[in-house]
Formats: structure tokens, C-alpha cells, sequence
């Protein structure tokens, strides 16, 4: 197999990996704040609206690991910066 | 496909490269620039109009999310993270134009608001509470903290950018990845939940940015005394 098909195999793979691993975490995390604050609203009903608030800022720092992983994968797939080298590289 | 749309170049003035992402900048600059002026050009306290109305209350409602995320009178921090709010929402809002690519799916307009961020929180520190006690809150718990308080802040500015970036970035590319399967109606409603995350993202940019600031600006002791007065405020109320 030659160094351009390693690398493309190698990226398409890795980036498959990486949404995919990476996203179980967030998931886990996004549903037990949910569950979370789903009870408090069913505790406190008067509070709903500052519950709601911290869930939505908490739930957004979550994502961001699962939005970091998504990122890291585009810029295999679409931006490759290894890519290029080695096209050169083969072609020179 | 783009994943950015610096890559589309409008026209190139000898050095200067005027790319879609700048191009758009300056199309929602201007909107609400001369929207803003144009509502404000005459304002009157007897016969309201509709749009005076909505501006006074967007502002008001800035400013009262503000003062209760971070607990502090929100006069100094409306027009700073009101702007930021507003430019982010603006540009999300705009996505639904055709044609119309969002700024905000740009790493380096996003990057460009974080670093604002980055610097406003010291200035608003400093100017609020004077340089000693400003650089005392980096050694806040104890001296070992130092280093992790300021790796967090670098990390939390490269955070704000790279979560609203990914954000806008991956609910254009779901749509546009849509459209090749699905072309119908589908890609429509994927378009509306794009629209609820762009805005939930303008909010809570706009709430981090409260956040920090807002711990910034006020000492320990002072949240403490407030708390306190706030509990025989509400001890005081229910009896």
C-alpha cells in the first residue's frame, strides 16, 4: 500500500473513530443533566426558569467536547494537513 | 462543500483579500448600524413607536439577564456583551437568507470575539476593582492555583471560539450534506433546529462572557456580604 492511500485510509478511519468515541461521553453527560434537572423542575416548579437557565449553559459546556471531536474530524476529512505532503511527496 | 466560507474571495484589492466572511460581517454590521439608527433618529417619550419599542425592550432584557446572571448592576457591561449577543444573533438569524453565509461559521470571526472576550474581562476587572485586587483573584484559593488560572485562561477563550464556530459550522454542513440526500423538505426542518442552536449558542456566548466577567469584577467577600444580605432579604420577606 502506498504512503497517499495510508493516509487517506488512516484519516477516513481515525475520523469515523473520533465522532463516533467522542460522542458517547457527551451523550451520557447531556442526559443525566437533563434527568437532573428534569426532577428539580418537578421538585421546585418556581425555579424553572433558573434551572432551565444553568441546564442550557451546562448542557453547551458539555457539547463543546463532543463540538471539539466533530471539529478534529472535519479538518481530517476536509483540510487534511498531512494530505498535501504526501501528495507532493508522491508526486515529486 | 465549503467548511469555511474564507475560502470564497469576492475581489482582491493588492494585498487585501475581501473574502465572503468579511464581505457578510460588513453586510450585518451595516444592517444593524442603520437599523439602530434609523429607529433612534427621533425618540420620544409620549407615542411610542414599534420599533423604539422593541429596541427598549431588547436593551431592557439584556440588561436584566445580565444583572441576574452575574449579580451585579449590568450599567458597564450592557453595551459590550449586548453587542456580542446581538452580532452573533443577527448573523444566525441571516443564515435562513439564500446566499447568505453566517460570519459566525468562520474560525476567525469567531476566534476575533473571543479575544475581545479575552481582553474585556481584565479591562472590566481592572477598571471595576483596581489592579492589586484584580490580580489577587489569580491566586484566589490558595498560590498553587496560579498556573491552572491562567491556563484557564487561555483555554476557556479557545473554548468560546471553537464552540460557536463548530456550532454554526456543523448545522450548515448538515443541511448542505442534507440536500444531497433528501432534497425535499427535509433539509427544511434540519434548517429550523439550526436556527434554535444558533440562537441558544448567541445566548450562551453571551451568558459565558457574563460569567466571566462578572467573576472578575467582584471580590469574594462582596458576593459573600451580598449573599447574606439576599438570605435575610428572603428570611425577612417570608416572615
Amino acid at each position: 500500500m502506498s504512503d497517499v492511500t495510508l493516509v487517506a485510509l488512516l484519516s477516513i478511519v481515525i475520523s469515523a473513530l473520533t465522532i463516533t468515541i467522542g460522542t458517547i461521553a457527551p451523550a451520557v453527560g447531556e442526559a443525566r443533566a437533563l434527568t437532573q434537572a428534569l426532577s428539580a423542575i418537578a421538585q421546585q416548579p418556581d425555579e424553572a426558569g433558573s434551572i432551565s437557565r444553568t441546564l442550557f449553559v451546562g448542557l453547551a459546556l458539555v457539547e463543546s467536547t463532543a463540538i471539539y471531536c466533530f471539529v478534529v474530524a472535519m479538518i481530517l476529512i476536509f483540510i487534511n494537513p498531512f494530505w498535501n505532503y504526501f501528495v507532493s511527496q508522491a508526486g515529486g | 462543500m465549503t467548511i469555511t466560507p474564507d475560502t470564497l474571495v469576492w475581489f482582491e484589492l493588492g494585498p487585501l483579500t475581501i473574502n465572503a466572511t468579511i464581505g457578510f460581517t460588513w453586510v450585518v454590521m451595516a444592517i444593524m448600524t442603520i437599523g439602530s439608527w434609523l429607529v433612534t433618529r427621533d425618540l420620544t417619550t409620549s407615542a411610542l413607536s414599534w420599533w423604539q419599542n422593541l429596541l427598549e425592550y431588547v436593551v431592557e432584557l439584556i440588561a436584566a439577564q445580565i444583572r441576574e446572571v452575574s449579580d451585579q448592576s449590568p450599567s458597564p457591561f450592557v453595551t459590550f456583551i449586548g453587542t456580542l449577543f446581538l452580532f452573533i444573533l443577527v448573523s444566525t438569524l441571516l443564515a435562513l437568507v439564500p446566499g447568505f453565509y453566517p460570519p459566525t461559521a468562520s474560525l476567525s470571526t469567531t476566534a476575533a470575539l473571543a479575544i475581545c472576550v479575552f481582553f474585556a474581562v481584565p479591562v472590566f476587572g481592572i477598571t471595576q476593582q483596581g489592579l492589586r485586587r484584580y490580580l489577587r483573584t489569580y491566586i484566589q484559593p490558595s498560590f498553587i492555583m496560579l498556573p491552572f488560572n491562567i491556563i484557564g485562561e487561555f483555554s476557556r477563550t479557545l473554548a468560546l471560539a471553537v464552540r460557536l464556530y463548530g456550532n454554526v459550522m456543523s448545522g450548515s454542513m448538515i443541511v448542505a450534506i442534507l440536500v444531497t440526500i433528501v432534497p425535499l423538505l427535509f433539509p427544511i426542518v434540519m434548517q429550523v433546529l439550526g436556527l434554535i442552536t444558533g440562537v441558544i449558542q448567541a445566548y450562551i456566548f453571551a451568558v459565558l462572557t457574563t460569567l466571566f466577567i462578572g467573576s472578575a469584577t467582584r471580590s469574594r467577600h462582596d458576593t459573600l456580604d451580598k449573599q447574606t444580605n439576599t438570605q435575610a432579604k428572603e428570611i425577612h420577606q417570608h416572615e
